[in-house]
């Protein structure tokens, strides 16, 4: 690890400079590899008012220091956002997730296993180096949004749910505070992999706002992975269902561990809108998720299985089939 | 008092007889306390004073020179104090028993990771920093890093009984399959870690290593030295699956650079030089075949495998170790290829051989059983040999047909349904069984005991790798010795003590258990005779001697230390009979119809394995065994770079092993009450290694019962459970 200097910020405007340090649960291990080498480090963690959970309007203000945990275990959260509680509890380990917090979990850098080689060329982490993935092994690379200099996909699970809520970022800069749809958060990675957000230096994720909670709707977060637990995804799917009578009359989705941000297809939302739930409709739905082919000859994989999991998960959030011992929840509050 | 004992002839069975009833008993392992509290010291918990810290830099390219080092712009950063390269220095960890030194390559290349250099600095992130900024410079050259391709293999000469070709011609029901398993780590969860301080012209080594006598001479034979200038200690040793057998890198470097530097250097590898240098399971190409006539006598069986290693190592997967002495057959076929590669060197990852060996050959077993239409179980149990097929020895001890049938009536086997019928809403749900089997050893061993009044002392290198040492070897001493277990003390992991076997290949347990025995054994002939009466006829118990009308106090007895060494070695009975565990896995899994994610729901392993010393540590050992079972037929895959042959999942985020959500509830280990006679003066066999041999193969078994397909590439992970189910 190098040395780097260390402050401690005392207001929002002090993270002018220097990488924000929130858990270090990213942050650091990419240190001690030295993929990562701030010379400095602002540490957020004695910063007030960004560790509450607290009511607006009819959403939910999340401070971007609560951490992974208190957010999954919050009583409001479960209540009306079950499907955020779900996709952190399927992410990483409960130690990790005791430490993580909101901005840091957004902001995780990618898995790609040649990212974290220092002796392998990667352009997200030295622009213009050249992608080792690229004829490399690359089962946990995306199918979608990736440029020809990066195939890397963005590994978070709570991102994913809160994509599919439709949450929104606020973010304190130099010249006051913005909200963005998380969605607009990440900028694609074209020819400079390296830059992941729209955020710049010296902005800091002050919040992440949830909408009023989709009542009623079922919801449900369906991670698959090479191990039961403590594994990133190869797939992930987060569905917020709503159905009267046997018709799907709201219905939002988004796709993790399948590109550079969680996705989204506008398309697929609105095929399966005012249908009636059918095994038909959500096999014709499958069909505009699977670009063809992959990008990466070792994802290729993902392209069926992003399909069927995504088949399984309408089903269970239509109720076609049963869902005993699953995790979809319904939305209350 | 000294014992050399050679294991000619089955000895009395004085475990049984003795009274203090401690031997067999599930105690705590006296260490854990220790460890659970942080108080064990294991290597890198050592800082002696004055000590300097190493960090090992990687070669990047496959094969080649090296040519050059900007070693002065890291002697620059704050700390560094040097860069060290020496001749001296070793490309891979030492294979288990090799008690040799390992290849030293100088400035060449042989494998992407090979440590290359240490830089030693003030701290460990300043050692690291300048380890990772020092550039060097290469001639490279081509290098075959693919098994598949290289043009530089070796085959073997067949292993052959009866002839295969005409029985395999003549078989009227044939099963031809091929099948892969990728490399494995062994995924210990202690960091290889060495510190070395010299004295003089002896140098101390305290390291993470498994095979302290063994190791002794390595480092010796590294640093071109007499065995008798190295001490070696390893008390505590956080896990070694067979990464540990031999002296690692970091231990030459620690050596190396402490004795240049004149004081003390520790080196602990980061995961990813565990990852990058430490060896591997050799990744396994191979074909089944097996033939059978149609009421179920199988007539023939052939596994032939390719397996890989690096230039110089001698190791090579016994992949079909157990193949050839599971089932009787007229003709056997067994065939060996080894493909030499420019990669991470392979050795022994937990019970090499049989754990990837058995995952192919007992689900060609199940798929015959389906050819045949015949229960897998019944055709198991119909093709059980008299004798070792091959060399025609009679089996010490085998109840495996006790194991199957026991098992088979505990895990409900006679409800098992017809595959591909039984869903529970998504998961599809299976069962699947398959035999255990792995080949026992007796290595030379030595160990004293000394006894004051009712206090025992116990003495050999042998080490403690979490499997249990501590206890079962003062379960032995107090048993024989008629003590409470507390009151012996026992004294691990350190080469100036008697040396031992090690821990390695599941035979620690019966070598330096029977060595502790053994020198037990002669005290108690002086205990007798101090008594004044037979040893036939002495009864120890709670401290009292007691014998032909006497009694007395060992307080008494032995007011003050008598000591004996004893030392065993395998000899007649290992050549008259064949020794190895048995049993029988069961598991039932449910597979997800649309995800292709496999979960198991239980798993029983029903073994015999000799005397069981220890109820807890053995049923421990089993439970662990059988986890990595799970692993290697569900989660654990490395993976390397087609272009260099780098490992690519170079850490536990990337390298799964199962966690704690993919290991059922209900996992049982029954154990069936067994002495081998033929193996070693306390009956006992290897135990952890055989909780994995035939493991996974239940759980891969079980999969096709619920899905119908069969998976002939292992591990099944997500992808390769879809592609079955969409084809
Ligand atoms: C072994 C392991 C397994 C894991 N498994 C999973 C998994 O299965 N699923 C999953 O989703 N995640 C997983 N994670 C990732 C984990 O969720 C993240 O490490 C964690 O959420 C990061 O949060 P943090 O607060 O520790 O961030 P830090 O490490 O402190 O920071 C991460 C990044 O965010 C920046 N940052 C942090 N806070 C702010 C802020 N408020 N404003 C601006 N920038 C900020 C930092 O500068 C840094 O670049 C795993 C991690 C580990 C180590
Ligand atoms: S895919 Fe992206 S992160 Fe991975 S090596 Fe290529 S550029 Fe780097």
């Amino acid at each position: 690890m190098r040395p780097f200097d260390y402050h401690r910020a005392e207001t929002f405007d002090d993270v002018t400079s220097g990488q924000i340090i929130a858990g270090g649960t990213n942050l650091l291990d990419l240190m001690k590899i030295q993929v990562m080498t701030p010379e400095a480090l602002v540490d957020i963690t004695r910063l007030e008012g960004l560790s509450a959970i607290v009511p607006e309007g009819d959403g939910l203000r999340i401070g971007a220091l609560v951490t992974n945990s208190a957010l999954a275990y919050d009583p409001l959260v479960r209540a009306g956002w079950p499907l955020l509680s779900r996709a952190i509890l399927a992410g990483a380990s409960a130690q990790i997730r005791n430490k993580a917090t909101t901005g840091g979990n957004l902001l995780q850098r990618t898995r790609c296993p040649y990212f974290y080689d220092t002796s392998q060329p990667c352009n997200k982490r030295t622009p213009g180096a050249g992608c080792a993935a690229i004829g490399g092994g690359g089962r946990m690379l995306a199918l979608f949004g990736t440029s020809d200099h990066c195939l890397a996909a963005h590994p978070s699970d709570m991102a994913v749910a809160l994509t599919a809520l439709g949450a929104e970022v606020e973010i304190h800069g130099a010249n006051g505070t913005r909200r963005v749809p998380l969605q607009d958060l990440y900028v694609p990675p074209a020819d400079r992999p390296d830059r992941e957000t729209i955020l710049e230096t010296g902005d800091l994720i002050t919040a992440v706002i949830l909408p009023a909670p989709k009542s009623g709707s079922r919801q449900g977060y369906r991670k698959v992975r090479d191990r039961a637990s403590y594994a990133f995804a190869l797939v992930s799917v987060a569905g917020a269902v709503t159905m009267e009578g046997g018709t799907i009359t709201d219905v939002s989705l988004a796709f993790g561990s399948v590109a550079p941000k969680p996705w989204t297809i506008p398309e697929v939302e609105q095929m399966l809108l005012g249908q009636p739930a059918s095994d038909d409709l959500f096999r014709r739905a499958a069909d505009l998720l699977a670009p063809d082919p992959a990008p990466h000859p070792e994802t290729e994989y993902k392209r069926a299985l992003l399909r069927r999991t995504f088949v399984a998960t309408m089903r269970q959030l239509t109720g076609l089939a049963d869902t005993t011992g699953t995790d979809i929840a319904r939305a209350e509050a | 008092m000294k014992d050399h004992f050679t294991m000619d002839s089955p000895q009395p069975r004085l475990l049984d007889e003795t009274k203090q009833g401690v031997i067999g008993t599930p105690m705590d392992r006296p260490d854990g306390p220790r460890k659970v509290s942080g108080t064990a010291d294991y290597t890198a918990d050592h800082a002696p004073d004055g000590m300097a810290h190493g960090v090992l830099v990687r070669a990047t390219i496959a094969r080649g020179r090296i040519t050059g080092m900007d070693r002065d712009t890291v002697l620059g950063i704050d700390g560094v104090i040097d860069v060290i390269t020496d001749p001296r220095m070793i490309r891979n960890p030492a294979q288990g028993m090799a008690g040799s030194a390992p290849v030293q390559t100088g400035d060449e290349v042989h494998y992407h990771g090979q440590p290359i250099a240490l830089v030693v600095a003030e701290t460990f992130e300043a050692a690291r920093d300048a380890a990772q900024r020092l550039t060097v410079h290469y001639h490279a050259e081509a290098a075959a890093v693919s098994p598949e391709t290289t043009p530089d293999t070796e085959t073997d000469d067949p292993v052959t009984a009866g002839d295969f070709d005409s029985s395999w011609s003549a078989a009227e029901v044939q099963i031809d399959r091929a099948y892969t398993t990728p490399s494995q780590a062994a995924a210990a969860m202690e960091p290889h870690a060495a510190i070395a301080d010299w004295q003089g012209d002896h140098v101390t080594l305290r390291s993470a290593l498994q095979m302290v006598r063994f190791n002794k001479a390595e480092l010796a034979d590294t640093l071109g030295i007499d065995p008798s200038k190295v001490r070696i200690l390893a008390p505590f040793v956080g896990g070694g699956f067979g990464s540990k057998l031999g002296l690692g890198p970091e231990a030459a470097a620690a050596a190396i650079a402490a004795q240049k530097l004149g004081r003390p250097v520790r080196v602990v590898m980061t995961r990813q030089t565990v990852f990058d240098t430490v060896l591997r399971r050799s990744e396994t190409a191979q074909r089944v075949r097996l033939g059978a006539t149609k009421d179920g006598r199988i007539t023939a069986i052939s596994h032939d495998d390719r397996v890989s290693n690096i230039d110089g190592e001698g190791f090579a997967e016994p992949v079909s170790q157990a193949s050839q002495f599971l089932y009787g057959a007229d003709g056997l076929s067994f065939t060996q290829t080894v493909a030499r590669i420019a990669a991470t060197p392979a050795g022994s990852v937990r019970a090499p051989g049989e754990a990837v060996g058995m995952l192919a050959f007992e689900a060609a077993i199940d798929e015959l059983a389906d050819a045949l239409g015949m229960d897998p179980l019944e055709l198991r149990l119909k093709n059980l040999p008299e004798k070792h097929p091959i060399d025609g020895r009679p089996y010490s001890a085998r109840r495996l047909a006790d194991c199957l049938t026991e098992g088979a009536a505990r895990f409900g086997w006679a409800d098992r349904w017809q595959a591909g019928t039984r869903r529970e809403g998504d998961w599809l749900i299976g069962i699947g069984m398959a035999s255990a089997a792995r080949s026992n050893m007796l290595v030379k061993s030595s160990a004293r005991v000394r006894l004051t009044g009712d206090q025992a002392i116990v003495e050999t290198d042998m080490t403690d790798i979490g499997t249990g040492t501590y206890a079962i070897l003062a379960q032995i001493t107090a048993e024989m010795l008629g003590l409470p277990a507390a009151n012996v003390t026992v004294r691990l992991g350190d080469s100036d003590l008697p040396g031992a076997s090690g821990s390695g290949g599941s035979f620690g347990a019966n070598s330096a258990g029977s060595a502790v025995f053994l020198a037990a054994r002669k005290l108690r002939a002086e205990i007798a005779e101090r008594l004044g009466c037979d040893a036939e006829g002495l009864t120890l118990q709670n401290g009292q001697a007691r014998g032909d009308n006497r009694e007395a106090a060992l307080t008494e007895l032995v007011s003050e230390e008598i000591l004996a060494e004893a030392t065993i070695q395998k000899g007649k009975t290992a050549k008259s009979h064949f020794s190895s565990g048995f049993g029988a896995h069961f598991a039932e899994v449910a597979v997800n119809e649309w995800t292709g994610e496999i979960r198991v729901r239980r798993m029983l392993g029903v073994m015999s394995m000799g005397r069981i010393l220890n109820e807890k540590t053995a049923r421990s050992q089993a439970l662990g065994g059988m986890i990595w079972g799970i692993g290697a037929a569900l989660t654990e895959e490395m993976q390397s770079d087609p272009r260099d042959g780098h490992i690519v999942t170079r850490d536990l985020a990337n390298y799964h092993v199962p966690a704690h959500a993919d290991v059922p509830g209900d996992m049982q280990v029954v154990f069936l009450e067994e002495r081998d006679d033929w193996a070693n003066p306390i009956q006992t066999k290897g135990i952890g290694e055989l909780g994995i041999s035939g493991a996974g193969a239940a759980v891969i078994n079980a999969i096709s019962h619920a899905t119908s397909k069969r998976a002939y590439d292992y591990p099944v992970l997500p992808d390769r459970m879809v592609a079955l189910l969409e084809g």
